[in-house]
């Protein structure tokens, strides 16, 4: 039991400390509105276009606002050497790890319905299957959160972390289906889609929203929870054999 | 000490990064209750082996073995025994001292009411409660030394590990500090230190290990050491004249005497006490003013310049040296 007391105060500590922050929460909510606003007046569509943008919108949300984060909570902090105060606390490995991503995880779902939410006062979601949305939600954000994880303890400064998960995620705004269909990239390009979680989650996304999903639901979800174990079991193995060397 | 058993043991334990071996099959162990000082140069090992036995790091051979928890599997299994002190404040900068405390308490999965009264203790004995509620970044070094001292003992653990605890902060403060030492120690913490203040480890410690390019060279009780000086007469003369030459002509008058030129005149060395009167006289005859003759009484720092060769002064990283006091 005494775990979860540390557990919970890395957690409410990284809150504090980093999420809770103006410049973050303003990030978070600015955005994905912008993103909104530059669609439609860029593209001139209607409000009936909407549900088709909105999975790509909450899945960038996700995105930028998970693995922005872990390169202060983790990378600043091993650089700083306050990490260390964790890697000499008795708490396991993967507990400890888990409540330094919890605060990213929990941050990227909620910035993923701030679009949701804006979206509401626009146009109808009653036909949206929230029991398939709000899983999916959740494991975007944890794959996200698990990739951004991996990059942050594979590299040794801020900035490298920085550019490293740039490097992933503006293509991966192209090529996981965001915006444009997968099927309209070409045909060597798409391998690399189906090589990132995202494409999955965001699969999902349109399905529970429009019902256009590429990919049966089941398998998305599956591969989308894989994404996530591996991701997570790779960072924690980097952790081990760089970091405590 | 010697009837108490062995808290931590060590057997041939080696580290490497890259080409350097920065610990070279080194074996020892602490006894329960004691201090235990680890003294060595710069770039000697020391904090390597810290890093090992405070399961930061994984050595490449050797074993680790703390209150019969073996290290082999997972270097987690001892952490909840331990307190750190690492050479460099670690704390958060953004967090005030208060909350630092709390939440290294935290780790330790102490509940919230005991964290607050165990920082508020410590912030008062430390002498930091006026700035309990100020953020880390802007305490001075020695401040954060001591709260960095703080955060190491709040779950109060049996056994702490302190990585020079005190370099680069004021006489004032570093006195401070070695009493909080003394004191953890006489209530029952175990504790391991590492310096280069040879007049440190003699004040604090009851057994040193001298450990130079990864190896232990000697290790054994400070009495002990001393006794190796034992028996040895040393007598200093201050004058103004050449120091060279008056050796010179000592030694060939006083076969059994050896002649050292120091800064405030000569040292002379004998396996026998040295007789002042006629050396003085000897002196005067020579045409050199004695000002003063006195008894020098041999130090830890002697032995260890004996047995390592090293000069002192190449053990002080910072110019600014500390004079430590006599009665820290
Ligand atoms: N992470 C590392 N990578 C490469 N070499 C290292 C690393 N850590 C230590 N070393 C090397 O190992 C040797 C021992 O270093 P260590 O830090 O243990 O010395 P120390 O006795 O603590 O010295 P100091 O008094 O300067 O703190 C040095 O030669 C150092 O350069
Ligand atoms: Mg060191």
């Amino acid at each position: 039991m005494n775990t979860w007391i540390a557990f919970w105060n890395i957690l409410a500590k990284d809150m504090r400390s980093y999420y809770l922050k103006p410049p973050n929460i303003s990030w978070g909510l600015l955005f994905p509105l912008l993103w909104i606003a530059m669609f439609f007046v860029r593209s001139g569509l209607g409000m009936d276009k909407l549900p088709d943008l909105l999975p790509g919108l909450m899945a960038l949300s996700i995105l930028f606002g998970t693995t922005s984060v872990l390169s202060v909570t983790v990378t600043f902090e091993k650089k700083s050497r306050s990490f260390e105060r964790l890697l000499l606390a008795p708490i396991p490995l993967e507990i400890l790890m888990l409540a330094k991503t919890s605060g990213a995880i929990l941050f990227g779902t909620i910035n993923a319905f701030v679009p949701l939410f804006a979206a509401m006062f626009l146009i109808d979601l009653s036909g949206v299957s929230w029991g398939f949305l709000i899983p999916a939600t959740v494991l975007i954000a944890i794959s996200s959160t698990f990739l951004g994880l991996f990059i942050s303890v594979s590299v040794k400064e801020v900035f490298e972390a920085q550019t490293f998960s740039n490097f992933f995620r503006f293509p991966m705004i192209f090529l996981c289906g965001l915006f444009f269909p997968i099927a309209a990239l070409p045909m060597y390009l798409r391998p690399l889609s189906y090589a990132l979680p995202l494409t999955y989650g965001t699969d999902i996304l349109r399905g529970s929203m429009t019902g256009s999903n590429v990919m049966p639901l089941g398998s998305n979800f599956l591969i989308l929870a894989v994404f996530c174990v591996m991701l997570f079991y790779i960072s924690l193995r980097n952790i081990n054999r760089r970091w405590i060397t | 000490m010697s009837d108490h058993k062995n808290l931590i043991e060590i057997e041939h334990l080696t580290k490497s990064f890259d080409d350097v071996i920065a610990v070279n099959d080194i074996s020892f162990s602490v006894k329960q209750g004691e201090i235990f000082g680890f003294l060595g140069p710069n770039g000697a090992g020391k904090t390597t082996t810290i890093n090992m036995l405070t399961g930061l790091s994984r050595p490449d051979a050797g074993r680790i073995v703390v209150e019969g928890l073996d290290y082999s599997g997972n270097p987690k299994v001892a952490q909840h025994l331990i307190g750190t002190v690492p050479d460099e404040s670690n704390l958060y900068p953004e967090l005030t001292g208060f909350d630092n405390l709390c939440f290294c308490a935290s780790l330790y999965g102490i509940r919230r009411n005991e964290r607050r009264k165990r920082a508020e203790e410590l912030l008062r004995a430390f002498g930091l409660q006026d700035a309990a509620g100020r953020k880390f970044s802007g305490y001075s070094k020695g401040m954060k030394r001591k709260l960095t001292i703080a955060a190491g003992i709040i779950h109060r653990p049996p056994i702490l590990f302190l990585d020079e605890p005190t370099t680069g902060i004021d006489v004032s403060s570093a006195r401070q500090i070695r009493r909080l030492i003394s004191d953890l120690n006489t209530e029952g913490t175990t504790i391991f230190l590492t310096t280069h203040y040879i007049e440190e480890a003699e004040r604090l410690c009851e057994r040193i290990a001298f450990i130079v390019s990864g190896r232990i060279i000697r290790i054994n009780t400070v009495e002990n050491l001393m006794r190796q000086t034992q028996g040895e007469h040393v007598v200093q003369f201050a004058f103004q004249a050449a120091a060279d030459k008056a050796c010179e002509h000592i030694v060939s008058t006083f076969p059994d005497l050896r002649c050292q030129a120091v800064p405030e005149g000569i040292r002379v060395e004998s396996s026998r006490p040295v007789r002042v009167g006629p050396l003085v006289r000897f002196l005067e005859d020579d045409g050199i003013e004695v000002m003063e003759a006195r008894k020098i009484l041999p130090t830890l720092e002697d032995v260890f310049v004996q047995i390592t060769g090293i000069e002192p002064g190449a053990m002080k990283k910072e110019k600014e040296k500390i004079k430590m006091g006599n009665n820290g």
